[in-house]
Parts: structure tokens; sequence; C-alpha cells
């Protein structure tokens, strides 16, 4: 027998000019595992916002157990026990566990009683669900992992019967992810209701027993888990067929073109977070550097590019030594001599948001012919230009004249690689190339990327989502603290193997 | 025995001279805990001390200044909190508006109502408040020792100087052992961590900035109605900005800033000592020498002499819910 728990009713939400949510109708049954589908700014973080009462609805009822009920703040969503992880958590960093949890939920003004009271209740719930979590520790000396755990804990002792998590995947390690799992079915085995909001088919199919897709701000199909596939998800949530498998021939390698010796890097805090990474890229093939955030990707890759300074080791181009300690190239020079990079940041090291596409389009190479003659812009030639490449890269809006920041973040990173892409570079150093890029434009990003490859470029995608190594890749190293852990040609390399490299475990 | 008096009258001055300060840095802690700037707590000093003399003045009566003093120090800080948690607005903006406003307002309502610039009538002795001698002080005066710590340095302040040092562990007490202080520090580092625990962040700040008020008029209180007898132009002195500085020198932590307002008191107290003093070997030090002191000890200290100011989190940041 199954009870609806939560029933949405003809929700709308507006941000200013942006319908976030239309008319959304949406019934989750008790028990179940829901999983809530869509691209980035379906609005899918809407709607959860809204049933947790962070967000209010211009218009629409909400049912909890059958009751209609007005949830005007968090307080409202709490006390009917619904519980939600949020993307970013809702951690104060500085505090421990304890403080964390009970904050809002003293229970008394003064601390004595109540608090270890609250210590007893929630040691019971950590044995209960194997969370593992120690109640002292301070927020900031725990893993993403552990912190996320702390937050389901959280809405546990908050007397959560609805737990929302809201891609909660992300920051996670293929481990960490397996964990993350393992807690939730014994969660649900409990006879908690789950909603997880993700854009990862792979879990839904993985967790989910039901499924409702959003595409944008429409709730556009439900469906029982086990009567649909990834196929059919795709296609409702990006509205037209996606090839879901890249076609991709072997690679047709040539000559090495870029090498790394003995690379040393520091961060501003002049911590050392690149330790001695040695790399080659030949001509013609794509190398996947995967790892964890922050295991020195970011300082790699600006090193790499020009924009930080090597604190030792050598880096070649061509055969050329563009950077070592004493003297390096600055992005300009290393742009001169073939080098382009779609940097991780784009919205703060890859486009001036606040230009308009037309100027971005050409950022970098704007002091060349025919973009400008004797440091005079020359718009006429610019704008076509713009047309033209927009077109090519399939940018949507095609409008030259447009804000940066109003192209979603798919476009813009149309915009960045069209620019990069155009100068026909023989390295091309690209960051998280489809972060908050929707399921379309990742297929789109992801061909041309392959067509450059074909084409005899030589590319290093530095990425944290390991799908999108593993598509993409002909050979990958994966870094952790800092150095290369591992190298594997991708054949028959798997999620666990790197997982496992990723973590530091081998 | 000289130079143990002269001791004794050196600590004495110094819990008197740091009693704003400590008011002022508890007040500080409150608001910049809760995640908004307080710059302006040199123009509610200001305020509160010339709402306190006129007060009395009128009122004839020291405590119904030191309530009034709070009305008005409550009513500035909901004024910043309007500004700058309502409507968002830059804080620190805010706070210099603050502290402009009142020192014109001040100097033109005492010439107003009592034709002299920034100035307003001495107060008898039964409008002000008058230095506090505790009991058996006189008898206990000649025993060695206890006679100088109880007599000479304890007994004889003013009731403000008492509540000040009453003040810190309070302060202490609430921000670390209730659930008040708790959500304080909470929405001071991550507000929306405090929002998602069903707690209103405006509330929080405003419920912030009325405690910031009311401990503010008493430092103010204490300099016009209690160290002296009347309200002159400017009278605060840039009292504010060195609590402001204790309680950052302080990591806006009760204890540490109690014994930054101290320290900042007692240099005070070694100039007013120095002036005019032969020392060996240096001779006379010109006083405007001395008088910096304290001045360059806030530089020097601020200037990372104490490691690295951790401020909370979101401090300076108005809230924002809804993109």
């Amino acid at each position: 027998m199954v009870s609806p728990i939560l029933e949405l009713k003809n929700i709308n939400k507006s941000f200013g000019h942006v319908h976030a949510n239309k008319d959304i109708n949406l019934t989750i049954n008790k028990g179940t595992i829901h999983g809530i589908i869509g691209e980035n700014g379906a609005g899918k973080s809407t709607l959860m916002s809204i049933v947790f009462g962070l967000y209010q609805a211009n218009s629409g009822t909400i049912k909890i157990n059958g009751k209609e009920i007005n949830l005007r703040s968090p307080k409202d969503s709490i006390v009917n026990g619904i519980g939600m992880v949020h993307q970013h958590f809702m951690l104060v960093e500085n505090f421990t566990v304890l403080e964390n949890i009970i904050l809002g939920f003293e229970g008394e003004l003064v601390f004595g009683k109540n608090l270890e009271k609250a210590k007893k209740d929630l040691k019971n719930l950590c044995d209960t669900y194997k969370l593992n979590i120690d109640l002292n520790s301070t927020i900031s000396d725990l893993s993403v992992g552990f912190r996320q755990r702390v937050e389901i804990l959280k809405s546990l002792y908050r007397g959560a019967e609805i737990l929302i998590l809201d891609e909660p995947t992300g920051v996670l390690t293929p481990q960490e992810v397996d964990e993350l799992f393992k807690i939730l079915r014994s969660l649900n085995e409990e006879g908690k209701t789950i909603v997880l909001i993700t854009h990862k088919l792979i879990e839904i199919m993985d967790l989910t027993s039901e499924v409702s897709v959003m595409r944008q701000g429409e709730m556009v199909g439900h469906t029982k888990t086990e009567d649909t596939n990834k196929e059919q998800l795709a296609e409702m949530m990006v509205g037209r067929s996606v090839l879901l498998r890249l076609d991709k021939t072997e690679a047709n390698t040539g000559d090495v073109v870029f090498k790394v010796e003995d690379l040393t890097v520091k961060d501003d805090l002049d911590v050392t977070r690149v330790k001695n990474v040695n790399l080659e890229i030949r001509a013609g093939e794509i190398l996947g550097l995967a790892g964890v955030t922050g295991n020195g990707q970011t300082e790699l890759l600006e090193a790499l590019s020009g924009i930080r300074k090597v604190e030792s080791g050598e880096v070649y181009l061509d055969g050329k030594k563009v950077s070592d300690s004493q003297n390096f190239l600055d992005p300009r020079e290393l742009k001169e001599q073939g080098l382009a990079h779609v940097p991780e940041d784009r919205q703060r090291m890859g486009l001036v948001t606040d230009f308009k596409a037309y100027e971005n389009l050409i950022f970098g190479y704007h002091d060349q012919q025919p973009f400008s003659k004797s440091s005079i812009l020359n718009h006429t030639d610019i704008i076509s230009h713009s047309k033209k490449i927009m077109e090519e890269y399939d940018v949507r809006p095609q409008s030259p004249n447009l804000i940066t920041s109003n192209f979603s973040g798919g476009n813009q990173q149309k915009i960045i690689l069209s620019r990069e892409l155009n100068e026909k570079p023989k390295v091309l150093l690209v960051g998280q190339p489809t972060r908050g890029v929707d399921i379309g434009a990742i297929e789109f990003i992801h061909q041309r990327l392959i067509d450059m490859r074909d084409k005899g470029a030589a590319i290093l995608l530095v990425s944290v989502e390991l799908d999108e190594v593993l598509s993409l890749s002909d050979r990958i190293v994966v870094m952790f603290d800092g150095k290369i852990v591992g190298e594997k040609e991708n054949t028959n390399v798997t999620d666990r193997e790197l997982g496992l490299l990723m973590a530091g475990v081998v | 025995m000289e130079f143990l008096s002269d001791i004794a009258s050196l600590i004495n001055s110094t819990l008197r001279i740091s009693t704003p300060l400590v008011f002022a840095a508890m007040a500080g802690i409150f608001a910049e805990r809760s995640g908004v700037i307080d710059f302006s707590l040199e123009g509610k000093m200001l305020m509160a001390a010339f709402v306190a003399a006129v007060g009395s003045y009128f009122l004839g009566n020291p405590w119904l200044g030191l309530l009034l003093a709070i009305i008005a120090c409550v009513s500035l800080s909901m004024l910043h909190g309007f500004a700058s948690v309502t409507y968002k607005g830059d804080q620190v903006v805010s706070c210099v508006a603050i502290n402009i406003l009142i020192i014109g307002l001040t100097t033109a309502l005492a010439a107003a109502w009592f034709g002299q610039a920034g100035l307003t009538p001495t107060l008898t002795e039964d409008q002000r408040f008058l230095e506090v001698n505790l009991p058996f002080a006189e008898s206990l005066r000649d025993v060695p020792i206890v006679g100088t710590i109880y007599s000479d340095i304890l007994s004889g302040h003013y009731i403000f100087v008492y509540l000040a040092y009453l003040t810190v562990p309070i302060v202490f007490w609430v921000v670390f052992k209730t659930s008040f202080g708790l959500r304080l520090r909470a929405v001071g580092e991550n507000p929306s961590a405090v929002d998602t625990a069903g707690i209103n962040v405006f509330a929080m700040r405003y419920k912030a900035l009325a405690i910031n008020g009311v401990l503010i008029a008493f430092a103010g209180a204490h300099l016009s109605t209690a160290v002296n007898a009347n309200f002159f132009r400017e009278m605060s002195a840039g009292r504010g900005y060195l609590a402001l500085a204790a309680m950052i020198f302080g990591k806006w932590h009760p204890k540490t800033a109690l014994v930054a307002c101290l320290l900042f008191g007692f240099t005070d107290a070694l100039q007013i000592r120095l002036q005019g003093v032969e020392l060996p070997a240096i001779g006379e030090i010109p006083v405007q020498l001395i008088q910096a002191l304290p001045y360059v000890l806030t530089v020097v200290l601020l200037a990372g002499f104490v490691g690295k100011a951790i401020a909370p989190n979101a401090i300076g940041q108005p809230y924002i819910k809804e993109r």
C-alpha cells in the first residue's frame, strides 16, 4: 500500500524574469527513494528549496501526509519532518559536529541537561546507521564525505522523515559515493523517504525506485525507475535524443609535443601543491588527469599556462623549454607558441562576465589582425567573426552583443572553447570543461575535443568528473596530494581502480 | 613605599581608564560575532555621553540619564541594522554616517539648548554618579598589601568600573554557554546554516545589535556622568575605535579583548603618569610623544605582532536569501 507523504500542486516560482518553476506537480510516496533529475538550471534545487521552506512559492499548495501546510520558513518544514542536505553544506566550519547539529534545536537556554541527552541520542543514531562520526571534532578537520554525514545526522536528529539530498555526489570520490548510497539505503529500510536531486543518470538507475524529470522549470515526466532506462531519461531531460557514448576512434599519436619534468609548484600561501610531476603528451592524444578537487590540479594548470610561477622543474613545448624556475614565458608568449588554455573557473578566469559576448570571443587575440589595426579595434570584423564562430560552435542565443553573464553555463563554456580552439593550438590545456554544463552541451564539447585531438592537438584534460576522464582520454594519470600516483592506458581501466588511486589508498 | 603606592595608583587609573573600552569592546563583540561590523562604537559612545549628561541634568537623576542613553544607543543600533541588515547596505558606510551624524548632532544640540557649542552644564553631585567606597576600605587601608590592593586599587571607583569588569564574565557566559550565544556565533560565521536550522537570521542580528546598544550606553554615561560632570565636544576621543582595535586584537573573544583593553588603559595611565617626569638617562619625554603611546601600540599590535586575527567568516556581508 503506497501512500503519498509529500504532494506538490501547481507550484510556481519566479526570480525576477526567470520563471524557475512552472506549475509543478509532484507526488512522493512514503518509503521510496525518489529521484529528481534534470539539467543544471532546470529548477530542481529551487523546487526543493521551496519544500524546505527556504524559498516561498508564488503560488501552489504543498501537502504533507495529506494535510495542506504553509511552509514559511525552514522551521516549518523541519517541524513537519523534512530534512535537506544542501549541495553547499550548511555547516559552521569552526564549530564542532555537536554544536552544528544542536544549532536551533538546543532545547534549553543554558547548556546543561539537554546537551547531555543530545549527545546520547546522537551516539545512538550514529550506531544505528553506522555513521561513525566523532561529535567533538571540528567541521574544518573533517573530509567532505564526513561533512555530508554530519548533514545527514543533523537532519535525522531534527526528526526528518523525508530526507532531500541536493546533488550529494558532486564532491565525493567513487568510494565515498558507495558509502553514501549504503547509508541512504539503510535509512530507506528504516522507513525514511529519500529524495535525490541529481543530474547524473547513473545515480538514478542505481539508487531510486521512482523518478521525476524536470526540464527548463517544468516537470516533464514521472516514472518507476524499473520501467525506464538512461537513454530515455536523457531524452526527457534534454528534449531530444542524446548520444551517451562518445564515438571515438583509436588515437593516432605523433611525437611528444608537451613535456613536464619534475615540476613543483607552490600556492599563494607558500604551500607546495604540485610535487615533482612528470607528464608527456603526444600530438593527437588526450591525457586525462583525474583526482579529487584540491589535490594540486588547479596549481598545475596555472603553472603550465604561465599564470603561476614554477618553483622547480621544467616545461617543454615542441622540444623547446618554455618554463623553469628562472625563466618562463607569460600566458601571452605561450599562446604565441601554440598553447591554449580553457581554465577551470570559467567565470573568474575564462571570461569577463559583465562584458559582451563578442568581447569575450576575441580576448587574448584582440590585438591581432583582423580584430585590431594599430591598436584600434575593428568592430565590423569582430562582429562578423563572432557571428560566424557562434554559429560554428552552436552558441545560443547567437547574439554577439549580449552580456556574457546572460548566457547559460554551457554556452559560456562554448564561448571560451571557440575562442581557444579557433587558433588551432598545438597544445590545449582544459580544466573542468563541462562543470555546470547541461547534457546537450556536454555532448557537443566532448565531440569538439575529440575533433581537436584527431586534428593532431595534444590535449591535457583535467576533470573531477571520472566519467568524463574515462570517456575522453587515451591515457589517464591520477593526481593525489600533488603527486602523480598512477598512470593507466585507457583500455580496460575501471572507475573502481581510479577511485582507489584518487583516494590515495594504493 | 613611594614606589608601591605609585604602582597602586597606576593600576587604579588603568582600571578606571579601561572601563569605557571594556564596555565598548563587549558591545562590539555582540555586533561583530553576529556578522555586523560595528565601526560606530565611537559615535554611539559620544551619543550616550551627551544623552546621559543632558538627561541627568533635566531629570535630576543619573540613572534616568543612563536609561535615556540606553534608549538612544539602541535606537542608533537599530538604525545601523535597518540600513545594513534589512536593506543590506554597506556596513562601514552606515557606521561612518552614524559617527559623523553624532559629532554634528551633539555639538548642535548643546549649542541650541545651552548656548555653548558642544558643552553641557556642569552636573551637581545629585545629578551624577559618585565614587563608591567599598565597606571597610578606610579601616583596612593601613594593613600591608591587603590594604593597598583593597583600599587603594579596588575601592573608590565609579559604579561603571565595577559593572564593566562584571560584564566580561557575563558576556563570556552568554556567548559560549547558552543557546543564544551558539546562534549568535553561528550567524556571524555562516548565516545560511542558521537560516536552514529554522532560525531567523535578521532577528538574530537585530537582537545582537540591541545588546550592543545597551552596553555601549554604559561607556558613554561613564564618561559624562561619572568621570566628568558634563558633556564636551568629541569627548569620546577615539575610545570607540580603540575598543574596536582591542576587540580585534582580542580575536572577538571577551577574555582576550579584556586583556587588550587593560593594556590600552595601562599605556594611557602610564602616559599620564610620565608627563613631566624626568626619566633617568633619557630625561623628560615630550608630552606629545607620550600621548601617542596607546595609538602607536594599537598599530604595532594590529600590524601582526599578535598573529593573524581571524574575523567571523560572514562579517560585513549582508544576508541575501534568494538570488
